[in-house]
């Protein structure tokens, strides 16, 4: 650990070196650090590891650690055994979390320009309320629709949950779309408009650069929020619309020797998550915040 | 609220002129854009929260549609009464709160750890969101089978290195179990916001601290501590309010039995396993009263945070 770069620096007016104890106190400070991040991977690494092992290697206890690696739990997985594929699950998953972010990002660009560029009336109170509404726990509106949708014959069907995944998402994407639209700084845009510039090219020039790794993020946390969910899709879907949460609960109750199946199961519906996550890590929390911590 | 005192100037021009029409002409031109996104907020997510409210006062069961009548507070009073439901409100209360308080005091610690510069200090943080970007269920499912089980579960298996003992988890301790596994993956998220809150500190103030001799423990409790506050509010607020919610957790790793039934998975038990719309639907609403308290909150924090930041901008 260099000394130079250590934020606690030196308790003593400019010293070259600070004291050897301070040094010997941030490596051991590192190596609790690593050692917690070890630990909360270590479930993700051993699901990892056990995903390709053997339902028998899978079982055992102590854990075999160093048991011969093999496809078979994804091949039990993706249906190679006689059970349920999970593929229509996965596309229906896909679907949902695709078209429901297109959508929301549909709504929440021009809603957002208008709390922010070319801001209404009391623009904090409408972003207020959008807040507000995702802050109505979702169960207590699921009855209504549970009836709406059977009464309309849209029970089992993928686009009433884009509907509702839209619903869910949309506060989260106009707070942080307004907050990055916000980051445009308005002379630029004034300059543009003096100087004869049609509005789709003001925001294609001046607006879109400086806000599509925002939009970009914005996009990615609403995928990971739509593709997660499981009470509505548990409740609205059956056979045709089921959607890969949905699809794991099939895995609740033990099915005899079944982990490295469980194993490859978590790992692969869970893939598109930690890829978005991973991609979208430095606005994940601004996200998450609704905007409020940048 | 303050923040809007970046808008008055264009809001009171267009107030002192909005009899004109054109000029209503543009304030409606104005507000197009926002309409749609708020228009579909109203429908979808308003209206069937009234829906829930009307429906709370019926007594109502699905299978005998017929028998459907008004019954005002009856289904309240037994919602509140019934010993079920009250334990599943005691049960979301206990969870909610232990769930917070355990992954807050872990993500203040590990946001410490982290705010530090080491050698991997990225790689570490990478592994430290990845529990929260692990599908819930899945998660779930990785407690329930993989971590958890008696016989060859990791746990265990790790106990057994140290002869320890080989306790049944889920059985012995069903609510820890379950809130075991949310602290993992809502630690990563008070970590989060916490460091976000670290690293806007005021480094020079701090540095003048050092200067003037105060030890570390002195400048984490008077200069830290005090300006992470509301990043730990907001952290403990938007952390109750999806954990308020919690279903996949309990779903999964008990199906509610073992006492963990929280309010949301009662909901979801009444109305679609019991078929029992009155009493779903005012359990409902007592969840959402619930909520609103914490929102009120929560709404206070946010709206705090976000006055400073345009007071900054």
């Amino acid at each position: 650990m260099s000394t130079t770069t250590a934020p606690t620096g030196t308790t003593a007016p400019p010293v070259a070196a600070a004291p050897p104890r301070r040094a010997r106190k941030g490596a051991g400070l590192a190596l609790v650090a690593w050692l917690a991040g070890i630990v909360f991977f270590l479930p993700i690494a051993w699901m990892a590891l056990t995903s390709f092992h053997s339902e028998a290697d899978a079982a055992t206890n102590p854990p075999s650690f160093a048991a011969p690696l093999t496809l078979d739990g994804y091949r039990e997985f993706f249906g190679a055994g006689g059970g349920a594929s999970p593929w229509p699950a996965l596309a229906n998953s896909l679907v949902a979390s695709l078209a429901s972010t297109l959508l929301v990002l549909l709504l929440a660009l021009p809603a957002a320009y208008a709390l922010s560029i070319r801001p209404v009336r009391k623009w904090t109170d409408v972003l207020f309320f959008f807040l507000s509404t995702k802050m109505l726990p979702a169960v207590a509106g699921l009855l209504p629709i549970y009836l709406f949708a059977k009464n309309a014959g849209m029970l089992d069907n993928i686009w009433l949950l884009v509907i509702l995944y839209t619903s869910m998402n949309l506060p989260i994407a106009v707070w942080m779309m307004q907050s990055f639209l916000a980051e445009v700084p308005v002379a630029v845009i004034e300059a543009a408009r003096v100087d004869g510039a049609p509005l789709p090219m003001i925001l294609a020039r001046v607006v879109a650069p400086i806000a599509l790794p925002g939009i970009a993020a914005t996009a990615l946390i609403c995928f990971i929020f739509s593709w997660n969910e499981l009470l509505f899709a548990r409740v609205l879907t059956g056979v045709v619309a089921e959607t890969a949460p949905v699809f794991l609960t099939g895995f609740i109750t033990s099915q005899g020797l079944f982990l490295a199946k469980v194993c490859a199961a978590s790992l692969v519906v869970s893939l598109p998550v930690l890829a978005a996550g991973f991609a979208a890590q430095d606005k994940l929390v601004q996200g998450l915040s609704l905007g409020a911590v940048k | 609220m303050t923040a809007t005192t970046t808008a008055p100037p264009l809001a009171s021009a267009s107030a002192r002129t909005a009899h004109r029409p054109p000029d209503r002409l543009r304030a409606w031109a104005t507000r197009a854009p926002l309409l749609p996104a708020l228009v579909f907020m109203i429908v979808v997510t308003q209206l069937p929260f009234v829906a829930t409210v009307v429906i709370s006062f019926f007594d109502w069961n699905a299978l005998y549609p017929k028998a459907r009548r008004f019954t005002g507070v009856d289904n309240y009073r037994e919602v509140l009464t019934d010993a079920d439901l009250r334990h599943s409100v005691w049960t979301t209360v206990l969870l909610t709160v232990a769930v917070v308080l355990a992954s807050l005091v872990l993500g203040l610690v590990l946001a410490l750890l982290l705010d530090r510069r080491f050698r991997g200090r990225g790689v570490v943080r990478t592994l430290l969101i990845a529990p929260f970007l692990v599908v819930p269920v899945a998660a779930a499912l990785l407690w329930k089978h993989v971590l958890y089980n008696p016989e060859y579960g990791l746990l265990n298996g790790l106990l057994h290195y140290v002869g320890g003992p080989q306790p049944d988890w889920i059985s012995d301790t069903p609510l820890l179990a379950v809130e075991a596994s949310l602290v993992w993956q809502w630690t990563p998220f008070m970590m989060l916001i916490l460091l976000a809150g670290l690293q806007s500190r005021d480094q020079q103030q701090i540095e003048a601290a050092r200067v003037d001799g105060a030890s570390d423990w002195q400048i984490f409790r008077h200069l830290t501590l005090p300006h992470l506050r509301r990043y730990l509010e907001l952290g403990a607020l938007l952390g109750s309010i999806y954990i308020v919610q919690n279903f996949d957790a309990v779903f999964t790793i008990t199906s509610g039995g073992l006492g963990t039934a929280n309010l949301p998975y009662t909901v979801y038990q009444t109305f679609y396993q019991a078929h029992e719309n009155g009493l779903a639907s005012a359990a409902g609403v007592l969840v959402v009263i619930g909520s609103l308290v914490i929102a009120t909150f929560a709404l206070r924090v946010v709206s705090s945070l976000f006055r400073e930041e345009a007071s900054r901008a």
